[in-house]
């Protein structure tokens, strides 16, 4: 054999070995479509019925076993306040655990500092120069208003494509879970969510997020957060089922979702979003 | 060919069984990809079930209902009836069990969750009843005057 010969064969081997047996078997969307044609979670948030009195963000972490104390949290509110001049004020200190029981807002003049600390509901009042906060007059207020986050359940969940061990995963029913003995925590699902939805659980070393409650809606129950709401801004549905009210008010109302542009496809949708929302 | 050009290989071919080998005792049985292939369902089936195995602890108004009927009652008709118990009162798990007692929040900052005045336009909170809480009655707990039940101003 010449030496050009076993260089070619060794090539052609090895691109043959390299080849999993599954990667040949052709599949067709339709039929992973149907495989669960009954169910699929949602999330609708009202940001005109949303008050900002963060019992959502109290229930879930006490619901979900996230240290009541610890600056993480698997959901939180935010404030908006935009003023008459276009100024955008945006804060939720404490993830809006406490609520927001005081007019005077984060008014920090970085913001791409306060997106990335305000995601993880690190805007603490305690931690932040007293001169960062101001009361803006209320004549002043062109609009103000609240928008509850939590995890958006994408359809292409970027955090789940980055995961090198198979830890994160989407269900079958929509909802991106992980797995905790599982998770090596590298952190690289933390980096690779848009919406800065994950976070490093403190306790479990491993990352962690919402799940809309998995232990809740798979029983029938309605997630804590959602319970929590006095006032229905937080409602959880099917989306494959058309009597759904979620379902119902998806269709017909005026609705938007985060950061469409990305390309995940999220699953939480929000009436009365505007352009300074991110 | 001559063996000094085998044995590498050999040494490689070792390498991929022993590894092969650790990857069969170390990976569950229940790995698989799931339905949505190997980009977002590669994983442990096991695990869905252990999420859902998860303990719920807010047990919502109607587990409330079965022994505190009385207190339920007095709610009919008020606006707080819109909130949960468990939202003023902790979350209620296994009680009366484990916690015994809940922990009650009864902290003037509980009321101002939602009653601080905040004239903000585009949201519903303009529509409560708000207080400017540094005028009225600083430092005064709410459920002194007001009873969180039936906090209507005309039965005070």
């Amino acid at each position: 054999m010449k030496r050009r010969d076993f260089l070619k064969n060794t090539m052609i081997a090895v691109a043959g070995a390299s080849i999993p047996l599954s990667a040949l078997e052709m599949i067709d969307p339709r039929e992973l479509f149907a495989a669960h044609p009954e169910l699929r979670w949602v999330f609708l948030a009202d940001t005109y019925k949303c008050v900002g009195c963060g019992f959502c963000v109290k229930a879930c972490k006490v619901e979900n076993d996230t240290p009541y104390d610890a600056n993480v949290s698997r959901t939180w509110v935010e404030r908006y306040v935009i003023t008459k001049s276009g100024e955008v004020h945006i804060d939720s200190p404490k993830a809006a655990r406490d609520g927001f029981i005081a007019a005077d807002i984060y008014k920090g003049q970085n913001p791409l500092a306060l997106e990335v600390d305000f995601a993880h509901g690190r805007v603490d009042k305690t931690s932040v120069p007293k001169g960062e906060f101001a009361s803006i007059p209320e004549e002043d207020i062109a609009q103000a208003f609240f928008v509850p986050k939590l995890c958006n359940q994408c359809e292409n969940p970027a955090c789940v494509q980055v995961c090198p061990v198979g830890a994160t995963y989407q269900a079958p029913d929509g909802v991106v879970l992980i797995d905790r003995t599982w998770c090596i925590g590298c952190g690289y699902c933390i980096m690779g969510c848009p919406y800065g939805v994950r976070f490093f659980h403190p306790v479990y070393k491993v990352a962690e997020k919402c799940n809309f409650c998995y232990h809740r809606i798979s029983k029938g129950l309605k997630t804590a957060c959602a319970t929590a709401c006095p006032f229905g801004a937080r409602q959880i549905g099917n989306i494959r089922d058309p009597n759904d009210p979620v379902t119902k008010a998806i269709m017909s109302e005026r609705i938007g979702v985060l950061k469409d542009e990305y390309g995940t496809k999220p699953q939480v949708f929000y009436i009365g979003l505007n352009k300074e929302v991110r | 060919m001559k063996n000094h050009v085998w044995r590498p290989l050999f040494v490689v071919l070792g390498l991929v069984a022993v590894i092969l080998l650790v990857r069969l005792f170390i990976v569950p049985d229940d790995f698989s990809v799931g339905e949505r292939g190997y980009m977002y369902g590669y994983h442990r089936l096991g695990n869905e079930q252990e999420w859902k195995d998860f303990k719920t602890k807010f047990r919502t108004s109607t587990y409330c209902n079965d022994c505190h009927e009385e207190k339920m009652a007095e709610r009919v008709g008020s606006p707080h009836a819109l909130i949960e118990c468990e939202n003023c009162h902790g979350l209620a798990g296994d009680h009366p069990d484990n916690p015994e007692k809940l922990t009650l929040d009864r902290s003037r900052e509980l009321c101002l969750r939602c009653h601080t005045r905040l004239a903000y336009p585009s949201s519903q909170r303009k529509d409560l009843a708000g207080i400017d809480p540094q005028e009225h009655n600083p430092g005064d707990a709410c459920v002194d005057c007001h009873n969180p039940h039936r906090p209507n101003l005309e039965e005070m």
